[in-house]
């Protein structure tokens, strides 16, 4: 199947049940709560070093947030529900709560759900103070500037790891812009969120390694330089640069929706190739095959 | 699905009923919520023999009439919605643990005295021990939400563990007397001895009051918490100006001859 002239590989795309949360933080100005998203967000690229995979999903706007001040949502993913409220009380905790004038809410609402707040409270030494309004319990733990506000307790839901394409080019630059524009489209997918800085990956892995202990590796298959002599070489000739783009989600459709967006952008940016990674099928719950998702 | 029930007879002896609340109207036919028992001052006496009963359902009852000498409507309630088009006399939603009352009058005293849950809303004024304990009680409301538009008289939230009483003009004497914890936040003016014997708990007020001297001055500062409650009140109607929101507040702490763990907030102009 093309997409014009460019070529899209009858493969598709394993991806993994998580389970997702969606942080919402706010501050005084836009700036600080993007500060704290981002701290928040830094080294969650990806669960096999990071035990998480987080990103900033979007910014909203002071009349949607819950304390009338502008906000930035962010998910963060975890492999296992019983992790999530440890991912998420270190990183609130520690970048969030640190941060001027933050505050932090839930923004997933759901049945399922894990403490924050109710553990972070205990920084406050005793002197912290529960609040409830309607259904929402919060918890105001005093700081040196005033109060940090967090949520008692936040919601999670299953969710969906590791959708990906693969972006071949002709030469690095090429494949950079395109691959860049491809994230940038998948990015305005709500409820999706791109882990990996800008959105693009040149490390892929596979999984395991030649040396003991290493749970992934450099993904030979799809490295130029390897194309000599690594076995199972998928460079073709006149590919000079692969990336990866990684996609996390709330749901499929939404993945489904980001990798289609994704392909067409990269198409148009002058992407030869457009693979996705595997591991035979059997790993992951979900497949995305490419050429039935641009078939819609 | 719903019930209305109207007052055809109007007195001057006070109405008492508990029966006014959807679960006990629940399977009941129109004959059955009829003859449910209610009374006539000390004298007892049929639903029916002062109000009409018209629809089918009990989710939902609409009290029409001058109902400003009835006591007790919706007491107990669990869950269902409960409308009344004029005035309540005392008692309204005691001891409710659920579903919502709206009144579009006035109410007299005793409005949610020990509920533990659900939603009341006064437009106009609400007497005196708005969500409070019954006297010789030691624990008032604990849990819901009391919204009054108007004014209410003193000692509201008179020793409440949980919940939000929030009234749109002015408090009398004592609010938030031996408050335990909960919130209190009054748009208009306190009256004097706010928060006297409090515990914990937070009494907000958007204008100056006169603070007890067993109250200790601790800062002027941005409270992020009051921004989220302040927008929830805005949802329910209540005209609240964003210089409340994003202003800044004098932060009392007390009461010290208590735990000293309550707040008081007073707005800075």
């Amino acid at each position: 199947m093309n997409i014009k002239k460019t070529e899209i590989i009858d493969t598709f795309a394993e991806a993994f049940e998580m389970w997702g949360s969606r942080v919402i933080i706010t501050a005084d100005s836009i700036s600080w709560a993007r500060a704290a998203a981002q701290s928040m967000t830094g080294f969650a690229t990806s669960v096999i070093r990071c035990k998480c995979e987080a990103a900033i999903e979007c910014e909203i706007a002071r009349d949607n947030t819950p304390d009338g001040r502008p906000g930035i949502s962010v998910l963060l993913f975890t492999m296992a529900k019983d992790n999530m409220s440890a991912r998420l009380v270190d990183r609130i905790g520690q970048c969030v709560m640190t941060c001027p004038t933050t505050a932090c809410y839930n923004g997933l609402p759901s049945d399922d759900v894990v403490p924050v707040g109710g553990r972070l409270r205990y920084f406050g030494d005793g002197y912290q103070i529960s609040k409830k309004v309607g259904n929402r319990k919060f918890w105001r733990i005093p700081v040196m500037e005033g109060e940090f506000v967090v949520e008692d307790s936040f919601g999670v839901q299953p969710a969906v790891g590791g959708g990906n394409l693969l972006i071949f080019g002709s030469n690095r630059s090429t494949t950079l812009r395109a691959s860049l524009a491809a994230a940038d489209a998948m990015k305005e997918i709500a409820g999706v969120f791109l882990p990996f800085p800008q959105g693009v990956v040149r490390s892929g892995s596979k999984v395991g390694s030649k040396y003991k202990g290493l749970i992934a590796s450099t993904n030979d298959e799809y490295c130029p330089t390897l194309r000599g002599f690594a076995p199972k070489t998928q460079v073709p000739n006149g590919i000079e640069a692969i990336y990866e783009i990684v996609v996390d989600g709330l749901d499929e459709e939404s993945v489904a929706e980001a990798m289609r967006r994704g392909m067409h952008t990269a198409a148009e940016k002058g992407a030869k190739i457009i693979s996705a990674g595997n591991y035979g099928g059997d790993l992951g719950k979900y497949h995305f095959h490419l050429n039935k998702i641009l078939q819609g | 699905m719903s019930i209305k029930l109207t007052l055809h007879t109007p007195t001057s002896v006070p109405l008492e009923t508990h029966n006014i609340n959807p679960d006990k109207i629940k399977n009941l036919s129109q004959s059955g919520v009829e003859h449910l028992e209610m009374f006539h001052g000390n004298e007892k006496a049929c639903l029916g023999d002062f109000f009409t009963v018209k629809g089918k359902g009990h989710e939902t009852i609409h009290v029409e009439g001058d109902t400003s000498n009835v006591k007790y409507l919706g007491a107990g309630m669990s869950h269902g919605e409960l409308i009344i088009d004029g005035d309540v006399s005392m008692h309204l939603g005691c001891g409710m643990s659920g579903g919502s009352i709206t009144v579009a009058g006035n109410a007299g005293d005793w409005v949610g005295p020990e509920m533990s849950g659900g939603k009341i809303v006064i437009k106009g004024n609400a007497g005196h021990m708005v969500g409070s304990a019954y006297r010789g009680q030691s624990t008032g409301i604990q849990g819901g939400e009391i919204f009054v538009h108007g004014n209410v008289k003193n000692e509201a939230g008179n020793a409440m563990r949980r919940g939000l009483i929030a009234v749109g003009g002015n408090a009398g004497d004592f609010t938030g007397v031996n408050l335990l914890a909960g919130s209190v936040i009054v748009c208009g003016e306190m009256g004097i001895r706010a928060g006297a014997g409090m515990k914990r708990g937070t009494i907000v007020s958007f204008n100056d009051a006169e603070v007890l001297p067993t109250f200790e001055y601790a800062c002027t500062y941005h409270p992020v918490f009051l921004r989220y409650y302040l927008k929830h009140l805005q949802h329910q109607g209540f005209e609240i100006d964003d210089r409340y929101i994003n202003g800044r507040y004098d932060r009392w702490s007390g009461d010290s001859i208590e735990l000293n763990r309550g707040e008081v907030l007073l707005f800075k102009r």
